[in-house]
């Protein structure tokens, strides 16, 4: 045997060793425990109590009739940097488990070291899809603790721009979801659709992404001259193109084939594993906290909680569509009832001086430098708010230890929860069915890591 | 709107301080126990577990009673039916962070539980799976501890010396 043969079987060796998450990979069934492989089946979850029976699970089938193997980190339907890892006979998943990490950050480490007037852009960099509504939980956090009101104008700009952004965030899902199923067409229109609202975004915030709009005390910016032609045109044109979705997918029969009775989930299975949000609502449980638990004025406007029968993927399609047309309706009723006034606190604690007074004032100055630098102090305390995100409970939990710093930030992220679900709806599904599975649980990876 | 607040068993410090939720602070051989009630009290999900390290804070503010430790556990119990939510937080010790794991009542708070074990090595008790999540399997430390410092990458200059 040359050297260089002997070189190549290393660097083999040094590879797989490199790519390895080693127990928190799939495993075998013959080194699996007993209520690890219950768990990884979903029959954990099938009976009274969530207790187990060994007899659910076949034991039977030995390891060499089935294979494992990995999809993603990097597959294109795995909505970023999701790995699965399935075990599969033949073309039926078996076993599922979802390996994530691979895009942590430590952005909660990365809270703690921010001042609560910079949190905000930390936050809204988690789920990338609806930035606003971070913010706005986070944001919403820190005024329960500061124990601050929030101006009425403030509160409706908030609510407004919330369901502008589940509209975007529910329009890219529509369209990554048309092309996980096949049909291109749809990914152009989606994201065509939601490049009117991130043009608004753009015209009010001045980012279309990242917007650091929401922030604590109130919004960054008034909105902008004539921005109810703008919301208006936003409004018209996406609703008449949720008809034209209609004509394009929900009838169509290829379409509801891969859809229609595929990966069901009970009540009782999704209430246990926590999942909320449209996973939530498609198996009948009407809980959305815009209704059940009214924040900002969600109490004042008039719209629909839209709720599934059977859980299936298309019960969640249907919700989500159903869902942008509700935004629509509320971002309609904000147009007509938006109140005049401040849209920011007046506080001086959390509010910089107007621009025009820092040429003049000296102690301006200095208070705009210090709430820049420094930052406030937030009493001693904590708290969990929660907010409807459109993927489910976005909750924020805030230690404070009197300091200008948050002591702990946590958020509860709605996709880590709901990712939960994946090897449930997965088993006895057919690969081509993960995929529409891993789509209709719409886990934003950024979200999921952090 | 708000119904009639849920109460916790006789024996377990509460505070309703700062914040709408009702708080209970259980000890560990009180947790599961406390939470297997609140369970049957129809609190049907857990939203929401967490874990918390008080190394720079430790005279925080506790009802009187509750034995300070270095962790805590922090729970988040919701009730669809009460439309209610509550808190528990349990002290889950100082150098040997171990707690009962919810799995068996709870079975989504799986990862939550794995999630506070990688990032503050807080041990779950009979967890079906106690491996990292976040970070990969073979990190040390757990990087949400206060004596974990955070990484720094030294900013490189155009112009200032240093390798090419």
């Amino acid at each position: 045997m040359s050297d260089d043969t002997v070189r190549t079987v290393e660097r083999v060796e040094l590879l797989t060793a490199e790519t390895s998450e080693g127990d928190q990979e799939l495993k075998r069934r013959e080194s699996t425990k007993t209520t690890e492989l219950g768990r990884e089946v979903g029959s954990v979850l099938r009976l009274d109590g969530h207790g187990f029976d060994p007899n659910s699970v076949d034991y039977e089938r030995r390891d060499d009739e089935t294979m494992i193997i990995n999809m993603g980190p990097s597959h294109p339907s795995t909505h970023g940097v999701l790995r699965l890892m399935l075990e599969l006979d033949g073309e039926f998943v078996l076993r599922t488990k979802p390996v994530i990490g691979y895009l942590h950050t430590g952005m909660e480490k990365t809270g703690e070291e921010l001042s609560y007037v910079q949190g905000a852009t930390n936050v809204t960099r988690m789920d990338y899809l609806s930035p606003v509504i971070n913010e706005l939980c986070y944001s919403m956090a820190v005024e329960k603790l500061l124990d601050i009101e929030v101006p009425e104008r403030a509160v409706w700009i908030r609510m407004m721009m919330s369901e502008l952004n589940r509209m975007s965030s529910h329009l890219v899902w529509m369209a990554t979801n048309g092309m996980d199923l096949g049909s291109t067409s749809m990914m152009i229109y989606g994201l065509r659709e939601r490049e009117l609202i991130l043009a608004f975004f753009e015209k009010t915030a001045g980012l279309r992404l990242n917007l650091n709009y929401v922030r604590p005390g109130g919004v960054a910016a008034d909105l902008p001259d004539g921005w109810q032609d703008d919301v208006l045109v936003i409004c018209d044109t996406i609703l008449e193109r949720t008809y034209e979705y209609d004509q394009l997918l929900t009838g169509q029969p290829i379409f509801r084939q891969r859809l229609v009775g595929v990966a069901p989930m009970t009540a009782e299975e999704a209430l246990a594993l926590g999942v909320t949000g449209p996973l939530l609502r498609s198996t009948g449980v009407p809980w959305d906290l815009r209704r059940t638990m009214p924040y900002l004025a969600y109490d004042q406007v008039d719209f629909d909680v839209i709720v599934g029968t059977f859980g299936d993927n298309f019960d969640r399609y249907a919700i989500r569509l159903n869902e942008i047309r509700e935004s629509i309706r509320i971002v309609r009723q904000c147009i007509d009832m938006m109140p005049d006034g401040d849209y920011r606190s007046q506080d001086p604690k959390v509010t910089p001086p107007p621009r025009a007074r820092i040429g003049e004032s000296m102690e301006a100055l200095i208070h705009h430098f210090k709430l820049f630098t420094e930052g406030f102090h937030v009493p001693a305390g904590e708290v969990y708010m929660a907010v409807e995100s459109p993927r489910g409970e976005l909750g924020c939990y805030l230690v404070s230890d009197g300091g200008p710093k948050p002591y702990r930030m946590h958020t509860r992220a709605p996709s880590f929860v709901n990712l939960q679900a994946v090897p449930l709806l997965m088993r006895g599904g057919m690969v081509s069915d993960a995929i529409t599975v891993i789509s209709t649980v719409d886990p934003v990876m950024g979200e999921v890591d952090r | 709107m708000i119904a009639l607040s849920p109460s916790a068993p006789p024996g377990i410090p509460t505070s309703e301080a700062h914040c709408a939720d009702l708080c209970c602070f259980p000890a560990r051989e009180q947790y599961f126990d406390l939470i297997e009630s609140f369970k049957n009290d129809d609190f049907e999900m857990c939203v929401d577990l967490c874990g918390v390290d008080y190394l720079e804070n430790l005279e925080r503010a506790l009802p009187r009673g509750v034995v300070r430790t270095r962790f805590e556990v922090v729970v988040n119990l919701l009730s669809l039916s009460k439309r209610q939510r509550v808190r528990v937080r349990v002290q889950a010790g100082d150098d040997d962070p171990e707690v009962a794991s919810l799995f068996s009542l709870y079975p989504g708070t799986e990862a939550m539980e794995r999630e506070a074990f990688d990032l503050f090595g807080v041990l779950f008790t009979n967890h079906p799976d106690l491996t990292r999540i976040l970070m990969p399997e073979e990190w040390e430390g757990h990087p949400l501890r206060k004596d974990y410092g955070s990484g720094r990458v030294p900013v490189q200059f155009k112009e200032a010396p240093g390798p090419r």
